[in-house]
């Protein structure tokens, strides 16, 4: 998928995060922000980018602001961010398939 | 690959506690609390802008959180509204049990969402017919329609009064003793039980208000609901315990099945125990109510 507009999902709540994504030319360029950074700062990069890798997005700049959630919350709100940057977020989600 | 056993009509569901799908700490744990049932929600608790990422977000809830031996039903978007027809695949992906369809109107709303589940189950290869439907009827012609409704598809297994909407389109506030609901919850309990199927009560909105909810639930039973949708975890000890049979009745319907066996030897079938006349229906009821406090934890003989 290629990014093709900025979009913003999650919240700043406890237990979730907030992950912006925009179009950027040269690769991925992830910066994470996280109330648990010396814990899980490792984990929470490995799981952003296996979910780009798997969504097919190369070329992307990614902020994620990390409250703690736990991994299938860091996943699903990065995969509705790069859905609606493409503007396909509302319908024909591909689950279990690109989503999973 | 659909890990939870698959759902039954038929089960305990003396409390369905709503949680917002939108939210992660919420439903991280929602099965901590001890429900019969949880009801993610996609509708009222979650914003028009954000309907998109609360299904991301309850897809992977409902693939990688172990609920358990709770029930997991979602709310999903009216059938007015641009969100039902997503709401449904990602449900039924996901392997939710069931769906609760809200502000369900007629037979033709279950058969919609009826074909739309048959679709998805074939789509993401899940068992046809496994996620089973309720309705929660939250406006006059919706009770009206009680009955139609909840015999509209075999995957049907009950309907709930929804009392927010219902009160606002009756033009009534809460009032306690709950007269201006009593037609509409009677009315709604003899559909379910002419269809064979369950009933349950409207939430009660005040948390705070412990003893408004109390005379509510106590009400509930006396007219032969089910259970009760809740809002708040501190609302589930009450209900449970409501809705156990009690000590006397479990004694009075041993005695019942005790003497029934002993009468139905002896080729009578009408007799007096206690000095009150029964007959098989006692006898079938006696049954219900033990395998309830059974179900509630609350009796553990063989009958």
């Amino acid at each position: 998928m290629e990014i093709q507009k900025p979009a913003l999902a999650g919240t700043l709540e406890s237990t979730d995060a907030q992950v912006s994504v925009e179009p950027f030319a040269h690769g991925i360029e992830l910066s994470i922000e996280s109330s648990v950074m010396n814990q899980y700062g490792r984990q929470i990069k490995a799981t952003v980018l296996e979910t780009l890798e798997r969504l097919g997005v190369k070329n992307a700049k990614i902020v994620v602001i990390d409250k703690g959630a736990l991994e299938f919350t860091l996943k699903a709100r990065v995969e509705c961010a790069v859905f609606r940057s493409v503007g396909t977020s509302e319908k024909n989600i591909p689950w279990g398939g690109l989503v999973k | 690959m659909i890990s939870r056993p698959k759902p039954q009509k038929n089960r305990l569901r003396r409390t369905m506690m709503f949680m917002n799908a939108q939210k992660p700490g919420l439903i991280k744990d929602a099965y901590i609390y001890g429900s019969d049932s949880i009801i993610l929600d996609l509708e009222d608790a979650v914003a028009e802008n954000q309907k998109d990422a609360a299904r991301f977000s309850l897809y992977h809830a409902l693939k990688n959180i172990d609920y358990g031996n709770t029930e997991v039903i979602v709310r999903i978007n009216g059938l007015d509204t641009p969100h039902w027809q997503e709401d449904i695949r990602c449900v039924v992906a996901g392997g939710a049990d069931g769906i609760r369809i809200a502000k369900c109107e007629s037979a033709k709303d279950v058969k919609l969402v009826e074909e739309h589940v048959l679709a998805a189950e074939r789509e993401f290869g899940v068992e046809e017919g496994r996620t089973i439907l309720m309705a929660a009827l939250e406006s006059p012609l919706g009770i009206m329609n009680a009955y139609e409704i909840v015999t509209a598809s075999p995957r049907m297994f009950g309907c709930a009064i929804s009392g927010g909407d219902f009160r606002k389109s009756m033009h009534v506030q809460i009032v306690k003793g709950g007269i201006e609901m009593l037609a509409a919850r009677g009315q709604m309990l003899l559909a379910a039980r002419a269809a064979g199927v369950q009933c349950f009560d409207t939430m009660f909105p005040n948390i705070d208000d412990m003893d408004g909810f109390q005379a509510e639930v106590m009400q509930n039973r006396e007219m032969g609901f089910d259970g009760k949708s809740i809002v708040s975890p501190k609302q589930i000890r009450f209900v449970h315990e409501t809705f156990a049979p009690t000590k006397k009745e479990i004694a009075y319907a041993e005695k019942l099945i005790r003497s029934f066996n002993e009468q139905a030897d002896a080729g009578v079938g009408v007799y007096t125990v206690d000095g009150k006349m029964v007959d098989i229906p006692f006898f079938e009821d006696a049954r219900r109510i033990l395998a309830l406090a059974k179900a509630c934890g609350v009796y553990e003989e063989n009958l």
